[in-house]
């Protein structure tokens, strides 16, 4: 990971600044307790703070008592996490078997060359977060692209210009995480 | 307690074998001499069943098993070699080898590799996969341990030494499928993790993805330069494993043939780590006693040799500090005599002394450069520290014929040793040696008997006790770091209770087996060959002349000629240090 997350943080909206230390410690009192809660901690964590940051998973492990290692075996295995500050839209784009079919690397593809970045990365700007996801759960709908939540349902896959007008059509919320079902 | 349990029966390969419940059948097989291909299972370590090269067909049911992991069960009728299996086994090898970079003519484990050795046997010459390699780079950051995540194969061996063995944490592996990697713990460079360079995780890497920071060159440039003065040491362990890279028998002994090898290559002097060893001892047992007799310090004292484990208690046990001796490690006094005491005495400027250590351990790389009073002499005392590991490649680069060379002597002054020298580089031999002067200094006369077999063998934690002068010593030796815990976890509860302390003197090595399964040493290590190792030291403590450190005719003299009284101002001055509470991770 080359990104620091100093920088990171500056672009990104001010609701999506890191919690307050206490609010760890608190946050691992109340899983600590819990075998097997690692998951369930760090998705709050990131609820709260649109992604998890090195220093809050960190010292969620001192508090918690598990090794560094551990969280980031967790952190990087489940693309549902984010290391670094997603942007102003997170696009998840669909990768699962039904959007496959239909097309949906073309569209991801397409969106990687219109915003020119990678899938996993974010415009240098902050603006947009690009990533594929399995399985949304709305396969009726196939192929399809979410953006903060709100899902858009059967695209033209040769289209992503038009997707990304219609994203910003809408000025969706800021919302900074994902519903949970997004894994 | 032994309980009868019924034998397992089976056949393998038509061949029948009875073996205890629970016995794998890559075990089993072992018995009846059927040699089973394994890539990811490390006979040291549990099995994780990673790779699948050892699969093998039960013929009652028809299923492929892997045998690293599978239990023989009563009546398995078991193939190992037909030419379905091998098939599979091909494909495991080929899918293997298609993510791993062709670079074994330049790449440190070439000829000494498992998976190069797998390819060879199983005749791997042509591939219908493209080679695809991840772009991953290089960790070099630690300058004792190299990680090249290109050249892994995922089996985690290191990580289960890393994270069950060690109880480190600074290895693992990050995302999963084919983005699977090993790193350092959080994705951050492996100097800033937890990581104390014990390079346990590089002896028992299959490929060259893990492996010691190589300084042979640096070394080499040296022995051709004109104005440098060029001396060497050599570690207790080194002696009894070097051989294995030559075919020599296991712990065979080869100090005479070492020394030898080290004058052709160009060294102007050789020592024996073991004569500081010995000067460790004299500086220790005196501690020890002062503590325990006049209340100088806390005690249970704590050895200080082991810089994987000073670095350990360092970043996880700061609360110990006060218990840790104040000695240098053996080959830092070495180094730092060198410099001074053999530099004034044979009138060399210590400008020009260039010092190189031969050491079974990554760790030294770094404790050379930990904290200033490494260069107590006004220089760094030890310019750079070799593995076991590349001082073979170095005999071997040298045109010596290292079976048939004639034995040679050390350079005395620094090279002269005791038994209780050598034993060092064993599991508790650190403790057998002080408990043989400490002996002395407290009693004024030799223990009856200098053999303490309480602190022997490979037990992850040895207790003790022993009455010196009607006052009893309770001592423990823990080896392998995840052993350590509940040694000062003891200590901690009596602390607390404010009850008397369970030991009064603790022996810590951070490598299973102590020096002898040095994460520098050749590879392969398991608790038979350490075993056969440590014998190897044993042996030539019990054929030795001396055998206490307080003996030594050499260390005599250096106290009498160079450093005054034992623990006094220019001994702590050379031979001491000190420690600091360091966090887990730099960043």
């Amino acid at each position: 990971m080359t990104m620091s997350e100093d920088t990171a943080l500056d672009d990104v909206e001010s609701e999506v600044e890191e919690a307050p230390e206490d609010e760890i410690v608190v946050l691992a009192q109340k899983w600590k307790k819990k075998r097997g809660s690692l998951i369930m901690a760090l998705h709050e964590l990131q609820g709260r703070l649109g992604y998890v940051p090195r220093e809050s998973a960190m010292k969620l492990g001192r508090e918690m008592g598990i090794p560094l290692a551990n969280i980031y075996e967790v952190l990087t295995f489940y693309n549902y996490f984010k290391l670094e500050s997603p942007g102003k839209y997170i696009i998840s784009v669909c990768t699962g078997t039904a959007c496959h079919i239909k097309g949906s690397p073309k569209l991801l593809h397409g969106i990687e060359n219109e915003l020119g970045i990678k899938e996993g990365e974010s415009t240098p700007d902050g603006e947009y977060h690009l990533q594929g996801v399995r399985c949304l759960g709305c396969c009726g709908l196939a192929p399809l692209a979410s953006v903060n939540g709100k899902v858009y349902g059967k695209q033209d896959v040769t289209d992503a210009h038009g997707l990304l007008e219609n994203v910003k059509r809408d000025e969706p919320m800021h919302v900074a995480a994902e519903s949970a079902d997004a894994e | 307690m032994v309980e009868m349990t019924d034998m397992i029966n089976a056949t393998i390969n038509g061949v029948p074998v009875e073996v205890a419940p629970g016995t794998t059948i890559l075990d089993a097989a072992r018995k009846v001499h059927v040699k089973i291909p394994t890539l990811c299972k490390h006979p040291d370590l549990e099995a994780t069943g990673a790779c699948g090269i050892c699969i093998v067909k039960v013929q009652n049911t028809g299923k492929m098993l892997r045998s690293c992991c599978t239990p023989l069960d009563e009546g398995m009728d078991i193939l190992t070699e037909t030419p379905e299996i091998v098939e599979v086994r091909r494909g495991v090898l080929e899918l293997t080898l298609s993510r791993h970079p062709n670079e074994c003519l330049t790449c440190l484990r070439n000829q000494n590799c498992e998976l190069q050795a797998l390819a060879a046997d199983f005749g791997m010459t042509t591939s219908e996969l493209p080679n695809i390699v991840p772009d991953l780079p290089l960790d070099t950051s630690t300058k004792s341990i190299v990680l090249d995540p290109r050249k892994c194969i995922l089996c985690g061996r290191c990580i289960t030494v890393c994270q069950q063995h060690q109880n480190v944490w600074a290895l693992s592996f990050l995302n999963r499928g084919f983005k699977t990697r090993i790193a350092a713990a959080g994705d951050i460079p492996l100097a800033d993790s937890p990581c104390v360079r014990c390079g346990q995780c590089s002896a028992h890497c299959p490929t060259g993805a893990i492996v010691e920071y190589d300084e042979t060159v640096a070394v080499w440039n040296k022995l051709q330069d004109p104005e440098a003065y060029c001396v060497v040491q050599i570690a207790p362990a080194v002696r009894v494993a070097v051989g294995e890279a030559f075919g020599f028998p296991i712990g065979a002994n080869l100090t005479g043939k070492i020394y030898a090898s080290l004058r052709r290559m160009g060294f102007k002097a050789v020592f024996d780590t073991n004569f500081g060893a010995d000067l460790t001892i004299m500086e220790e047992a005196s501690e020890f006693k002062s503590r325990l007799l006049e209340g100088t310090g806390a005690l249970p004292l704590i050895t200080s040799c082991c810089p994987g484990w000073v670095d350990f208690m360092e970043k996880f046990h700061g609360d110990m500090i006060d218990h840790f001796s104040s000695c240098k490690s053996p080959h830092e006094m070495v180094g730092a005599l060198s410099k001074t005491y053999y530099a004034e005495k044979m009138g060399i400027d210590p400008a020009k002394i260039f010092v190189v250590s031969v050491m079974p351990c990554t760790a030294k790389k770094s404790e050379i450069i930990r904290s200033k009073e490494m260069s107590s002499s006004g220089y760094q005392d030890v310019d750079v520290s070799l593995t076991t590991r590349e001082f073979a490649r170095m005999i071997k680069q040298s045109g010596i014929d290292f079976v048939t060379i004639p034995d040679e002597q050390p350079d005395h002054m620094l090279g002269a040793y005791t038994g209780a020298g050598t034993i060092f580089g064993a599991t508790g031999g650190v403790m057998e040696a002080a408990l043989r002067t400490a002996h002395y200094y407290v009693t004024g006369h030799d223990a009856p008997r200098v053999d303490f077999e309480m602190t022997r063998g490979l037990e992850g934690v040895k207790e003790g006790k022993l009455n010196v002068a009607g006052k009893e010593i309770r001592v423990a030796v823990a080896h392998g770091l995840a052993n350590v815990e509940q040694v000062l976890e003891k200590v901690r509860a009596a602390r607390e209770a404010g009850e008397e302390l369970p030991y009064h003197f603790i022996e810590v090595m951070a490598c299973a087996g102590g020096c002898v399964g040095g994460g520098g040493q050749p590879y392969g290590a398991t608790n038979e060959l350490r075993a056969k190792r440590a014998a190897g030291l044993y042996q030539e403590d019990q054929a030795g002349l001396w055998r206490c450190s307080h003996h030594n005719p050499y260390i005599k003299e250096l106290y009498s000629e160079f450093l005054g009284e034992i623990g006094g101002h220019k001994a702590h001055d050379l031979l001491h240090t000190g420690y600091q509470v360091l966090p887990e991770y730099k960043r």
